[in-house]
């Protein structure tokens, strides 16, 4: 299985690709939209700021590419940034445009809690999850973020899988055909976080 | 369903090897750092600190491998630091494969630094370390590995780290450091109740008693410790189950 990984000089993407590896997975870093189109499978990794990780995807002419990939149907996985990419937009940069393939917004969580909502939590199922299959309920994720996508259960989104409360609930997994994408760190979230990969691995295939 | 209480064991390194001191002096050797951060990660630990302490120019390149060395076996967060002055330390110690930084002395010095690593990396990425030491009527702020003083208060240091864009404050007690005696309960609660970010107390841990107190009385988000994890005083999976007995949230392997 060949994972290209979007490297776009994310810090995380050492460690996503380490943590693929040793799930026996070929990884490739891709930097170009060529690189995208030929992909057999996708991983936007994403630590840092929202505008960095925009601007960063048109300043190398990423997004058509990506966009198109994502339609095409080639499995792809956006971690923390990288599912937050998805949505429409994002209050830490609210002049940008997101990818716009979910619905929704990124915001800042609420002021009422400690920020950033860092370490470990814990997630609650909203629907069937092809990302958490075979993992424990009482899990546990690595989070490290103060921007997230609210959860309004009446809004029947039906991509959210699981979400995770802090201060506010937030989207925590969203699935949609080949579309994954979690808010916590799978690449730092223990054999928790392998398992997740492990099922991206899996889906890809 | 909440927020895990995390245990962070520290790896404090000159050159090559893991050491440990008393008060911040008396070091002496405690392990391979490699050895140490793969037994942590088997174990339980929810992140893991290795910090330079030699922290010296000519010295730099070793410790960069060893941080490399040690991400390659680690499927939890590793944060270091330890001599960083500019973007571009921490950008080299991010490269070798940390996720977070933390900034001490410079950023006393220079508290932009801060506002520069949080803008090149996330808030989330950037640790404020803190040795603070009691005084009359206050915790002072040392800096350069607790050899000089300075004027600042901690409370007011931290509170104005987390407003520059610190995402977290790793709050040592100089007092406690070493001696065993438990966390510094009042300093930490201190902290942790005045700043809008998470708090990692460290210095003076020995019992699980020690952890359990930092937690509720202490408000610590996190605890660090070093010696009695490295001597094997104390498994990192046992206190987690003593935590747990106690009804404080921690994460428990499955």
């Amino acid at each position: 299985m060949n994972i290209s990984l979007l490297d776009y000089g994310a810090g995380n993407l050492p460690s996503v690709e380490r943590a693929l590896q040793r799930l026996g997975a070929q990884t490739e870093r891709v930097c170009t939209s060529a690189g995208v189109a030929k992909a057999s499978a996708l991983i936007l990794p994403g630590v840092g700021h929202y505008g960095a990780l925009m601007r960063a995807l048109d300043r190398d002419g990423l997004r058509e590419s990506l966009i198109d990939a994502i339609e095409r149907g080639v499995p792809f996985l956006g971690i923390c940034l990288g599912l937050q990419a998805l949505f429409q937009k994002s209050d830490e940069a609210p002049t940008l445009q997101g990818l716009e393939i979910l619905p929704g917004s990124v915001r800042v969580l609420s002021r009422t809690v400690k920020l950033p909502h860092m370490g470990w939590d814990q997630l609650q199922l909203r629907a069937g999850s092809r990302m958490l299959a075979g993992i424990d309920a009482a899990a546990y994720f690595y989070f490290a973020h103060s921007y997230a996508v609210p959860y309004h259960a009446e809004d029947r989104s039906l991509e959210t899988r699981a979400t995770c409360s802090y201060g506010d609930e937030f989207v925590a997994v969203a699935e949609k055909q080949k579309i994954f994408a979690v808010q916590f760190h799978p690449e730092k979230s223990g054999d928790a976080g392998q398992r997740v990969l492990d099922n991206f691995l899996r889906i890809a295939a | 369903m909440s927020l895990a209480h995390r245990i962070i064991p520290c790896l404090d390194t000159d050159g090559e090897r893991v050491v440990k001191g008393v008060n911040f002096v008396a070091l002496r050797d405690a392990g391979d750092p490699v050895v140490l951060a793969r037994r942590y990660n088997a174990e339980g630990a929810d992140e893991l600190v290795v910090l330079d302490i030699a922290a010296s120019r000519d010295r730099r390149p070793t410790f960069l491998e060893t941080i490399r060395k040690v991400a390659a076996e680690l499927a939890i967060p590793l944060t270091a630091g330890g001599g960083i002055r500019t973007l571009d330390d921490a950008r080299a110690v991010v490269r070798a494969g940390a996720d977070k930084v933390t900034v001490n002395t410079a950023a006393v010095l220079r508290p932009g630094l801060i506002s520069e690593l949080s803008e090149e990396f996330g808030s989330q990425a950037v640790v404020l370390a803190i040795d603070a030491k009691r005084d009359s009527n206050f915790w002072r702020v040392m800096t350069t590995g607790g050899r000089v003083s300075t004027d600042l208060d901690a409370i007011s240091w931290a509170t104005k780290g987390a407003e520059l864009g610190a995402g977290e404050i790793l709050l040592t007690s100089m007092d406690r450091d070493g001696t065993q005696s438990g966390f510094d309960v009042a300093l930490t609660a201190a902290i942790s109740k005045k700043v809008m970010v998470p708090v990692i107390a460290s210095g003076g841990a020995r019992w699980p008693q020690h952890f359990a107190g930092i937690f509720c009385e202490g408000a610590a988000d996190a605890a660090l410790a070093a010696s009695i994890f490295h001597d094997g005083i104390q498994s990192i999976r046992s206190l987690k189950e003593f935590l747990a007995a106690q009804n404080i949230q921690v994460r428990l392997p499955c």
